[in-house]
């Protein structure tokens, strides 16, 4: 395993990101409230660069308790990222697919410094996504 | 063992309308690099056409027709669609921007004395690894539904000029399959007696999405000049959510899953209930863009019925299913969210032989090469076979390697890792 300094927290959006390419990897690294994630560039549908798409709030259904639709509305709590090659979505927090619990991004290991820096741990290149 | 870095790294960026093919693609690129040995044949990539439009407005031969759609065009936001029935309004492919590739492709094109759509055909050829690609429109797939027969004509005129006078002959790996405006068959027969003979026109093609009965007399004509030439004709689906069954679906993806597949089930059925297998035997079949899970349903279902009805398809010599066995398929869009059925479906109608991958780029449900070689079930020679061997067996495409080392695609990108 290899600790990668990316530069300070301060220097990301909320909702933001960086997508860092090393040594043959690469991995987006997510800031969504004080909360960071990471996760390796790499769709689990096809292979695509799915950190590197939209960056959007995840839509819901308003329900009445009726049971009526009150029409299509952005989710306060959830925001997902796009992977640009076919649209799958995937929950910032947490890398999972709205709709599939089983299409999931891998996780990579991510912690802020006591100076405040964001550090990656990239795993050995045999636990890594194949292409 | 934990190890403290001071590397440098290099941050990628967010994949936007103005990203190069290449970077969109890089990772089907490298994807390629475990399959460099393969020939590889996209049988259904396509031009926004639109966005040439002017080009091709300009080679419609009928000039009364030409100026209405210079007339058109002097409308505010109408310049890239004049004559077209589409609904530019409405063109939800994207998922309302979420998919940038099929919104547009925005892409600095600067290379000197290559079209600016045979500059990005040939970055999607590099970065798919793909050695040919046969080029379809895209907003022209449903030009079959426009209420004016002598439009369809000629703008097929004019598309089918621009393609084989202006953009073929730029690259050897690039194919065309000949529109044909089925609504006007006579105009249909014309196109083919005058194209059928040029070689980067491999096949004819039409687009599904119409109300046209393909086994009326009016095409036989068409289909003997098509036979004779040797080349295949292939059914191109599409959408319509304007179909009277559709109207009743509320969003896009429940039309788009439906309407592909209602297409091609109406046109096979027509055509094998008729005979028109008997009738043509030498004539060679390509279904596009319907995907693979409507065929062994339909094999089914018309032996079912076939074999209590045979009165009402006395061509017929053989069940349903042998006739649609003999013909040919496109791969995407690739059902495989069930390997299981998947296999059962290519075993259904031969795909070792019979199927042909498709990438459909740069619409939104393209597939990579990838989709046919992380199949577990497929032998090695199987995917040969549908990544490019059975193309050129369709075609007659002499097989050759005419791309680049995707080694090399990669290390021309400098933001690709």
């Amino acid at each position: 395993m290899r600790e990668l300094n990316i530069g300070p927290a301060s220097e990301f959006d909320d909702p933001g990101r960086k997508i860092i390419a090393f040594d043959g990897v690469e991995v987006g690294v997510f800031k969504l409230g004080d909360a960071f994630t990471a996760y390796f560039n790499h769709c689990p549908h096809m292979g695509g660069p799915a950190c590197q798409g939209k960056i959007i709030a995840k839509v819901d259904e308003a329900i009445a308790p009726d049971r009526t639709s009150k029409g299509m509305i952005f989710s306060k709590t959830q925001t997902n990222m796009v992977c640009p090659w076919h649209g799958y979505e995937f929950d910032i927090r947490t890398g999972v697919h709205p709709g599939n619990a089983r299409m999931r991004l891998r996780p990579v290991k991510v912690h802020l410094s006591t100076d405040g820096d964001v550090i990656v741990t990239l795993p050995d290149a045999r636990e890594r996504p194949a292409a | 063992m934990l190890e403290r870095t001071p590397q440098q790294f290099r941050e990628l960026q967010e994949i936007t309308i103005k990203s190069d093919t290449r970077d969109i693609l890089a990772h089907a690129t490298k994807q390629a690099e475990s399959f460099e040995d393969y020939f590889l044949v996209d049988i259904d990539a396509h031009v926004t056409e639109t966005q040439f439009w002017n080009e091709i407005l300009a080679c419609i031969d009928n000039d009364v027709i030409r100026q209405m759609a210079h007339g058109q065009q002097l409308r505010p936001g109408q310049g890239a669609t004049a004559l077209l029935n589409t609904v530019p309004g409405m063109s939800y492919q994207h998922v309302y921007g979420r998919i940038p590739h099929q919104a547009a492709l925005a892409e600095v094109v600067e290379e000197p004395g290559a079209h600016h759509f045979t500059t990005l055909a040939r970055r999607s050829m590099d970065a798919l690894g793909l050695d040919y690609q046969i080029v379809f429109p895209t907003p022209m797939l449903t030009l079959g539904m426009h209420p004016q027969d002598e439009i369809e004509a000629a703008i097929s005129g004019g598309y089918n000029r621009w393609l084989i006078e202006r953009i073929l002959p730029e690259d050897d790996r690039l194919k065309g399959m000949l529109y044909l405006p089925f609504n006007s068959p006579d105009a249909c027969v014309e196109l083919v007696e005058k194209y059928a003979a040029e070689p980067a026109i491999i096949g004819f093609t039409v687009t599904s999405t119409r109300n046209k009965p393909v086994h009326h007399n009016n095409y036989m004509r068409l289909y003997s000049l098509i036979e004779e030439s040797g080349k295949p004709l292939a059914f191109h689906s599409g959408f319509n959510w304007s179909d009277p069954s559709f109207l009743q679906l509320n969003r896009f993806i429940s039309m788009h899953a439906i309407s592909f597949v209602h297409y091609s089930l109406i046109h096979m059925t027509n055509w094998i209930i008729n005979g028109l297998p008997e009738r043509f035997p030498k004539l060679k079949l390509l279904w596009v863009e319907s995907g693979l899970a409507w065929i062994p349903y339909l094999m089914q279902r018309l032996d079912h019925e076939y074999q209590m009805r045979t009165c009402e398809a006395p061509m017929l010599k053989r069940l349903p299913s042998e006739y649609m066995r003999d013909m040919f398929y496109t791969s995407q869009p690739l059902e495989k969210s069930n390997l299981k059925i998947l296999q059962c479906t290519m075993e259904a109608f031969n795909a070792d032989t019979q199927l042909l991958y498709a990438s459909d780029w740069p619409h939104w449900d393209f597939d990579p090469p990838s989709s046919i070689t992380m199949l577990p079930f497929l032998a090695d020679q199987a995917k040969r076979n549908i990544l490019g061997l059975n193309a050129a067996r369709l075609f007659g495409l002499e097989v050759k390697r005419t791309r680049p080392r995707a080694a090399d695609v990669l290390a021309s990108r400098p933001g690709v890792s």
